[in-house]
């Protein structure tokens, strides 16, 4: 088999995969992060609050999110997109939206929900005894959770919120299922077009390897130098 | 004179359960009261409702004359006024030692900056860690902990001071460091309320003693009349067994 | 039917998932260097590549990279997406139960019910996770199904009336099996056991 492995077609798709593929994954990967952890910062405040208002939709979206599959997530949003489009901006027709925007709407929304989870948790780490510490010299709830929860609850979270980072990163090679271009996308065309699987495929598996796993020991580096002396 | 402090009839409850029961008391200014008694007696609870830290359900405490359950009060501000130090330092670790100085007096005071920093350096000064100002929590022992949590507390300017159980858990060596603190705050002329096992301390600088058993004061005497003759029973119980060391 | 579909490789695929999982798990808390390092790279290798690729390598790649013969009949096979399927899903939950297994036995004084147990804190979670992640498989078998439809306005009514479907009965599995696996834990429960979080993180 080796004998007849084409690494030519590797390196003549290398710009395709490049710029059309990786970009495709890296951005959307950032994008949704960063909209995800926003989101979820809200979501998790929400559940925080002790109002019933605010705690019961969050925590139903949050395990709404999580029991669902994800390749469903992804259709149904891709369908739905347009017309919340729509519905978000009184148009009287379904809104045109890209396929990367779909993705990026689906990918943050989805992400938010454990992200969300990750500062719960985070949040709640912090004792009480802290609260009870900066409360007692006087400061307000915005200001304790500004200057004393966060701050900690973040240094704590950093590191589960980049592995979530590089768990999203693995995920958006499921967008091949709405036949969008993403890394795995591009290199299943390529496989299809010139009728090498074998070696594109592999390609692609030894890329999301190195990546991950490279993703992964930088966090296990930066965990060690953020913690905090306690 | 008013008392600064005073304590009208107060009792809490966990759900169910009675935590303390129709307790009062007062502190004049530039008192210092030392409040002890077994675990449970719910001695770490009364100081903790007297700057609202917990809420309680019936009864009434007052400081400088500003009711602490009245929903109208401005709780913040008036715990700003009233310094609070807890038995696990409760340092933020995130900050170095400065910056937990500096940092109340400009959120909450709003000081400015140079202002809080020069306060905070004189008074990490007067608890003899001006050097620790840059060091973090963490890289502290347990007796310089506290000792800049009451240096943190101070930083506010307070009308009184409270201690909750203050040297409990600290290491044997680093008690006595704490103590030459509260000793010095003591005779600065600091309104102060104790609660602490401490006895040595008490019979030092206290002016009174309170005893707690099971939510209830069951005693609250003069210092010496304390140490010297109880009243209860379960006083005299209690300070049998702490004098043994 | 698609639901029996799912059931049964989400129950075939845990089946190897447990196998491998808590063998590999254990190993890597073995004394033995070398046992510890096949089982490191055995974790890595699965939790660094998603889950469709590795899919893709098992039904795509790996009949080409066997012999002749054995890769010509592996073509073949009649529900080769549902095996090739389960064996992905079952080595990449492998991997994670592995994490779990070591974690679980690391926490705990050693002894072998020790990580038994340890195994069923967790179990909730995995399988849950093995139920999601059949969706996968299925939605490559859906899309063999519509013809590779590249296009996205070939997708008539009724598969948007499957999706529908499919949604509601992840979610209704999802709950009951949370309930069940929850009076499973607590008939479980050891006194005294300061229980392990499962991580937040990853689906």
């Amino acid at each position: 088999m080796f004998s007849h492995f084409d690494f030519d077609v590797i390196i003549r798709s290398l710009p395709y995969l490049f710029y059309q593929g990786i970009t495709f994954t890296v951005l959307l990967t950032a994008l949704a992060t960063l909209g995800g952890i926003v989101l979820g910062t809200l979501l998790a405040l929400m559940r925080l609050s002790g109002f019933a208002l605010l705690t019961v939709p969050a925590a139903a979206y949050v395990n709404l999110m999580r029991s669902v599959p994800f390749v469903l997530m992804i259709f149904w949003f891709y369908f739905l997109v347009p017309y919340i489009g729509q519905w978000v901006t009184f148009s009287s027709r379904p809104m045109q939206v890209g396929a990367f925007a779909s993705c990026l709407v689906t990918f943050t929304l989805f992400e938010a929900a454990f992200f969300c989870e990750i500062m719960r948790a985070g949040i709640q780490s912090i004792s009480r005894g802290q609260v009870a510490a900066a409360q007692a010299l006087g400061m307000t709830y915005p200001t304790v959770m500004g200057y004393i929860v966060l701050p900690q609850a973040f240094r704590n979270m950093v590191p589960v919120l980049l592995t979530q980072t590089i768990v999203l990163f693995q995920d958006t090679s499921l967008v091949y299922v709405i036949s969008v271009t993403d890394f795995l996308g591009a290199a299943s065309k390529v496989a299809q077009r010139d009728g090498r699987l074998v070696e594109m495929y592999l390609f692609a598996a030894v890329v999301y390897f190195v990546i991950s796993l490279a993703a992964s020991r930088v966090v296990g580096l930066l965990q060690r130098h953020i913690a905090i002396i306690r | 004179m008013s008392a600064m402090i005073e304590i009208a009839d107060l009792s809490k409850w966990y759900g169910p359960t009675q935590v303390l029961k129709d307790c009062s008391a007062q502190v004049a200014k530039g008192e210092v009261v030392v409040v002890c008694g077994p675990s449970g007696s719910g001695k770490s609870t009364l100081i903790k409702c007297v700057n609202g830290l917990e809420p309680f359900q019936a009864g009434r405490i007052s400081v400088d004359g500003i009711s602490v359950g009245d929903p109208k009060t401005n709780l913040p501000k008036l715990r700003a006024r009233i310094g609070m130090v807890f038995q696990h330092f409760e340092l933020f670790p995130h900050l170095s030692v400065i910056r937990n100085l500096t940092l109340p007096q400009i959120k909450v005071l709003h000081r400015d900056a140079d202002e809080a920093e020069e306060k905070g350096t004189r008074l990490l000064d007067r608890v003899g860690l001006a050097a620790y100002a840059g060091k973090f929590p963490g890289q502290l022992s347990g007796g310089q902990q506290q000792r800049v949590a009451i240096a943190r507390a101070l930083a506010m300017e307070p009308i009184a001071m409270l201690f909750d159980e203050p040297t409990s858990a600290l290491d044997p060596e680093m008690i006595q460091e704490v103590l030459d603190v509260m000793v010095a705050l003591a005779r600065d002329g600091m309104t102060m309320i104790v609660v602490t096992h401490e006895m040595g301390f008490a019979r030092k600088v206290a002016h009174r003693v309170v005893f707690m058993d099971q939510g209830e004061i069951v005693e609250d005497a003069p210092t010496a009349d304390f140490f010297v003759k109880p009243h209860s029973g379960r006083a005299q119980l209690f300070l049998s067994k702490i004098l043994q060391h | 039917m698609g639901t029996g579909w799912t059931l049964l490789t989400a129950a075939f695929a845990f089946i190897i998932a447990l196998t491998f999982g808590s063998l590999i798990g254990v190993m890597r808390t073995t004394p033995f260097g070398f046992a510890v390092r096949i089982g490191d790279v055995y974790v890595e290798l699965f939790r660094n590549i998603p889950l469709l690729v590795q899919m893709f390598l098992w039904y795509f790649v790996l009949p080409e990279l066997v012999p002749r013969n054995f890769g010509n009949w592996l073509k073949q096979l009649p529900n080769a997406s549902f095996y090739t399927a389960v064996v992905a899903l079952g080595l990449y939950m492998s991997a994670r139960i592995a994490e779990q297994v070591r974690a679980g036995v690391l926490s705990l004084p050693r002894g072998q019910r020790q990580a038994g147990l340890a195994l069923g804190l967790t179990l909730t979670s995995e399988l849950l996770n093995t139920i999601k992640n059949s969706a996968v498989a299925l939605t490559i078998g859906l899309m063999e199904l519509t013809a590779r439809a590249r296009a996205m306005q070939e997708y008539s009514f009724q598969v948007f009336e499957a999706f529908t479907a499919a949604t509601v009965i992840y979610i209704a599995i999802n709950i009951m099996v949370t309930f069940a696996m929850r009076i499973a834990e607590r008939r479980m429960a050891v006194p005294g056991y300061l229980g392990f979080k499962p991580q937040p993180a990853g689906h």
